[in-house]
C-alpha cells in the first residue's frame, strides 16, 4: 500500500526556529518531518510520510492573516498531499488561530482532508470547531503523546473516507452537528430515564446540550468624554520595572494594580512587560506602546477626557485560564466602579 | 476580562491586533491595533510620528466609547 502523504503545519517555536523574537517569520517550507512531526510519524507507524512541513511565525500569521493564508496554501498545494495536519497548538492562542485558519482553508479550498488539535480553551477552538475537526488536547506540549494517539486514528478515517464517530469516541471538539441513528430505546423512554436520574440527583448525559452563548450586552455610550474618568487595563503584562508582584510570564495566577499618579510617560527605566508570549523588546523600550499613558495624559491636559484613573490594572494574557481572567476582572471591576470610573480602555497584545 | 468589565456595568473598548480573537471572546467595542508586540506603536517610525499614530488609535477608542452599539462592533475607520 502506498504511504499517506502528509503536509504538516508548525509555528516558529515548534519548528525549532526560535521563540517570540522569530514570531514574525514569513511562511517557509522544509522537506520531511520537523519537531512534533516526528511524533506524528511514529504514531502512524510506517503508514504515512510527512512530505513537507510548512512553517510560519505566529505574529506574522496573526498580523497578515490573508496574505499568510494564501502563501501557506500555495506551499501546501505544490506537494499535493493526501492529508493536512496543523499543530497541535495546545493552549497557544495565536498558533491555534493559525492552525484553525489553515485547516479550514485546506479542507474547503483544496478539498484535502485536514485536522488540527487544540486545548478546549484555546481561542482558536471556539473559532473553528464547527468547521473543522479539532482533536481535544491538553494545554501544553506535555500532551503531545495523547494528542498523537487521538489524531492518528481520526486522520486515517478522514483519508479513507470512513465514517467518523461521535466527538467522545474520536476525541475531537464538538462541532454542533446532528446525525440520525437507530437506538435501542425510543426517545420518550430515554427522556423519562434522564428525568428519573435527574430527580434522584444522579449524573445523566443530555442528548442535546444547549449552546453556551456567553455574551454581555454593550453598556450605554459615554455621553461626555470631557467629564469622563477613563481607566486603563491590559493583558499585555505592563508592570513597573522589576515586576514587583511577580506576575508570571504565562498562565498568570494574579494581576497587578499600579499607581500612575503623576506618571506622564512610561519609559524603559520605569516600566516593562512581564508577558512571555510575545517579543518584549518593543514594550520594554517604551511601555506606552502597550499601555498608552503618554497620549492619555496629553488628552487629559487638553480637556478631551475628564481624567485618567489613578490606577491601571495589568495581567499577562498568555495561556492564562479563562476562569482566572474572569475572576481578576470581576474583582477589579468592583474597585473601578467604587472609584467612579466611567469607561475602560483595555489593550491586548 | 473585557466581558467581565462590561458585565460590571462599565463601557469598555478593546484595542487588540487579532480582531477575530476579540470577536470570539465577546468584546462589544473593538479597535484594531498595529502589531502584537507593539499594539499602540511602531518602532519603525520616529518618536513623534509614533506618538501621533498612538494618539490616533486612542482617539478612535475614545470615540468608540461615545457611540451607542447594539452588537459587537469593530471601529476600523
Amino acid at each position: 500500500m502506498e504511504k499517506i502523504r502528509i503536509v504538516h503545519y508548525l509555528n516558529q517555536f515548534f519548528a525549532g526556529i526560535g521563540g517570540e523574537d522569530k514570531a514574525d517569520i514569513k511562511p517557509e517550507v522544509r522537506e520531511g518531518a520537523v519537531g512534533p512531526g516526528m511524533a506524528l510519524l511514529a504514531g502512524f507507524g510506517g503508514e504515512a510520510e510527512i512530505v513537507a512541513t510548512v512553517i510560519c511565525g505566529d505574529s506574522y500569521f496573526g498580523e497578515n492573516t490573508d496574505e499568510a493564508k494564501a502563501e501557506v496554501l500555495e506551499l501546501i498545494k505544490q506537494y499535493n498531499p493526501d492529508l493536512f495536519i496543523a499543530g497541535p497548538a495546545f493552549n497557544a492562542g495565536r498558533y491555534g488561530f493559525a492552525c484553525g485558519t489553515m485547516t479550514e482553508a485546506v479542507q474547503n479550498e483544496l478539498n484535502i482532508p485536514a485536522l488540527t488539535g487544540m486545548y478546549i480553551e484555546n481561542p482558536g477552538a471556539d473559532m473553528f470547531k464547527k468547521s473543522v475537526y479539532i482533536i481535544s488536547t491538553k494545554d501544553s506540549a506535555a500532551g503531545m503523546k495523547d494528542a498523537v494517539s487521538s489524531m492518528v486514528p481520526l486522520a486515517r478515517k478522514l483519508v479513507n473516507g470512513s465514517i467518523i464517530g461521535s466527538p467522545i469516541e474520536e476525541r475531537y471538539l464538538e462541532r454542533g452537528l446532528r446525525k440520525n441513528y437507530f437506538t435501542e430505546k425510543r426517545g420518550s423512554e430515554r427522556a423519562v430515564d434522564m428525568l428519573l436520574k435527574k430527580l434522584k440527583g444522579q449524573d445523566f448525559v443530555t442528548e442535546y446540550p444547549m449552546p453556551n452563548f456567553d455574551r454581555v450586552d454593550p453598556n450605554p455610550a459615554v455621553r461626555d468624554l470631557s467629564k469622563a474618568k477613563i481607566a486603563l487595563v491590559t493583558s499585555g503584562g505592563t508592570v513597573p520595572k522589576g515586576n514587583p508582584d511577580h506576575i508570571e510570564s504565562s498562565s498568570a495566577s494574579k494581576y497587578g494594580k499600579y499607581d500612575i499618579d503623576g506618571v506622564m510617560d512610561l519609559t524603559s527605566e520605569t516600566y516593562e512587560t512581564a508577558h512571555g508570549g510575545y517579543d518584549p523588546v518593543y514594550a520594554n523600550q517604551d511601555s506606552d506602546r502597550v499601555l498608552p499613558v503618554d497620549v492619555l495624559r496629553d488628552l487629559e491636559k487638553e480637556g478631551k477626557i475628564g481624567s485618567l484613573h489613578r490606577y491601571f490594572y495589568s495581567t499577562v494574557g498568555n495561556g492564562t485560564a479563562v476562569a482566572s481572567s474572569k475572576k481578576f476582572a470581576a474583582e477589579f471591576s468592583k474597585e473601578l466602579i467604587a472609584d467612579g470610573v466611567d469607561a475602560v480602555i483595555l489593550t491586548s497584545t | 476580562m473585557v466581558k467581565e468589565i462590561e458585565r460590571a456595568g462599565i463601557p469598555v473598548v478593546h484595542i487588540c491586533t487579532v480582531v477575530p480573537i476579540s470577536l470570539t471572546v465577546g468584546a462589544n467595542r473593538i479597535v484594531p491595533a498595529i502589531a502584537i508586540p507593539h499594539p499602540l506603536g511602531n518602532p519603525a517610525l520616529d518618536p513623534a510620528e509614533e506618538k501621533s499614530l498612538r494618539r490616533k488609535i486612542v482617539e478612535k477608542a475614545l470615540n468608540a466609547l461615545t457611540v451607542e452599539v447594539s452588537e459587537q462592533t469593530v471601529f476600523d475607520k
